[in-house]
């Protein structure tokens, strides 16, 4: 059963395509088909998570564009969402 | 694709034939939506702008006022009018009648008060609503469509799936002669990249590129952080992280042609097949937009389920989000169902769905209601001002 989805080859991160529960190895499609990895909280539906580890700072790309920053350390399989990953605009707190 | 619609006498075809009650500043709301009560299938136009605004404002709101009346889907308008607002009432009028459409008005302090505006406005309206009762639909085709194009309640989904297969229909409509236009140029910041390598010349460049700067730049100004607006907490909740992640997933829905025109808020569509127009994201404001550049019907996809339609536009609601087709049914018009095996073979289900949304797009210009048509969701709408309120 197809769980989750990468929409571009340069993306780190994969969108989930259903309820992702803690500790399961989703199957992914797309451009990047057939990883195996184990996440690590429960994703939902329509929710991001890592496809390998992501150092503090790091660009986070999806569409193979740059959708923000990471402003932690991510591991694969990570929950990706606001609370990890910060706009590069429109911001004018910075 | 053919339907039967309303030829007017500026060229242009309505798949509706609306008697509009355009309030001419905010002053004038209540006598004008008192007008249209009392008149069978007579819409309001009401919204709180025109009056103590900037120049470049009060300008726009004329533009977009007369834009509202020459829609091809207006049949004859009763402009209402307080008498000392800032909005150009001459010129609503004369743009209206050189459209070739009838237009009568009232002014509420020239004619003595709120009884007599209203008395004068249904008497009005109602020779007008006599006419439009004769007029006969003719054979027309998709080539005498503008079709506006507008995402909102979006979720990670309207990205993978809802836009795509609207964007496939954009092509298909525009392949057979028609217009579309796009706007929500807040949703184009960070999806610049996808959007270069589709303007037909660098002028249209530099002035789409110019608009996202200066969206960017207004948001900017307040000295916070944008996220509290955009994405909005609904988009945040369905999985959208940023606003580059919602533009790009936004951008989808205009298709794969070329981008051949740019226009102002409150201008018409030219002879451009692909049309963006100047405007931010939320639907009031953008919705009016698409109204007053021509468009007679607005395509709008939906994630976690929007419910606005738009008084003289027929609003198809599509979504691919199977929870909201369910949850929400009676404002969706089209559910696309995505199943696991369809994953691997995306393209050719994006060509099913835009079909499947080209055929019920087809019914709606001929006449069948579109879900916000039945739901009469469609009072609250605004005109995108870039100034202060003074």
């Amino acid at each position: 059963m197809i769980k989750a989805i990468v929409m571009n080859e340069r993306d780190n991160v994969a969108t989930a395509l259903c309820d992702i529960t803690e500790g399961s190895r989703p199957v992914i499609v797309g451009s990047k088909s057939g990883q195996g990895i184990v996440v690590k909280s429960d994703i939902p539906f329509g929710h991001k998570f890592a496809l390998c580890r992501v150092l503090e700072n790091t660009l986070i790309i999806k569409y193979g564009e740059v959708i923000g920053v990471s402003t932690s350390f991510i591991d694969a399989g990570d929950y990706v969402h606001v609370h990890n990953v910060e706009s590069l605009r429109g911001r004018g707190d910075q | 694709m053919n339907f039967y619609g309303y030829h007017r006498k500026d060229g242009t075809v309505g798949i509706r034939n609306y008697l509009t009650i355009i309030s001419t500043v905010i002053c004038a709301n209540e006598v004008a939506e008192a007008i249209s009560n009392k008149v069978r299938d007579a819409v309001p136009i009401l919204h709180p702008q025109g009056c103590c605004q900037m120049p470049i404002d009060l300008k726009r709101v004329t533009s977009t006022l007369a834009g509202l009346g020459i829609n091809p889907n207006v049949g004859a308008v009763l402009l209402v009018s307080l008498g000392c607002e800032g909005v150009n009432l001459e010129e609503v009028e004369n743009k209206i009648r050189q459209a070739g459409k009838p237009v009568e008005k009232v002014i509420i302090q020239e004619i003595g008060g709120i009884s007599k505006a209203v008395a004068k406005g249904v008497e009005l309206a109602e020779l007008m609503a006599e006419e439009l009762n004769k007029q006969e639909k003719k054979p027309a085709s998709i080539s005498d469509l503008v079709v506006g194009v507008k995402c909102g309640s979006s979720d990670t989904l309207s990205g993978l799936l809802t836009n795509p297969i609207v964007g496939m229909a954009v092509d298909k409509i525009i392949d057979c002669g028609g217009r579309v236009i796009f706007g929500e140029v807040t949703e184009m910041i960070g999806a610049e990249n996808h959007l270069i390598r589709r303007i037909k010349n660098q002028e249209i460049k530099d002035k789409i590129i110019n608009s996202i700067i200066n969206m960017e730049n207004r948001a900017k100004s307040v000295g916070e952080d944008m996220r509290e607006g955009q994405p909005t907490p609904g988009n945040i909740k369905g999985g959208l992280t940023t606003i580059e992640e919602k533009s790009l997933g936004a951008i989808i829905k205009s298709g794969s042609k070329t981008i051949d025109d740019f226009i102002e808020y409150g201008e018409q569509v030219r002879e451009g097949k692909l049309t963006v127009i100047d405007s931010p994201g939320r639907e009031p404001e953008l919705l009016t937009g698409l109204a007053a550049a021509g468009a007679q019907i607005i395509i709008f996809t939906t994630g976690r389920g929007a419910p606005q339609g738009y008084p003289i536009c027929p609003v198809i609601k599509v979504t691919a989000n199977p929870r909201t087709c369910d949850k929400l049914n009676e404002l969706i018009d089209v559910g696309f169902t995505i199943n696991d095996n369809d994953v691997v073979d995306i393209e050719s289900v994006f060509d099913t769905d835009s079909n499947k949304l080209l055929s019920y797009f087809n019914e709606v210009c001929n006449g069948r209601l579109s879900k916000a048509e039945i739901n009469k969701y469609n009072k609250f709408i605004n005109i995108y001002v870039t100034g202060p309120v003074i």
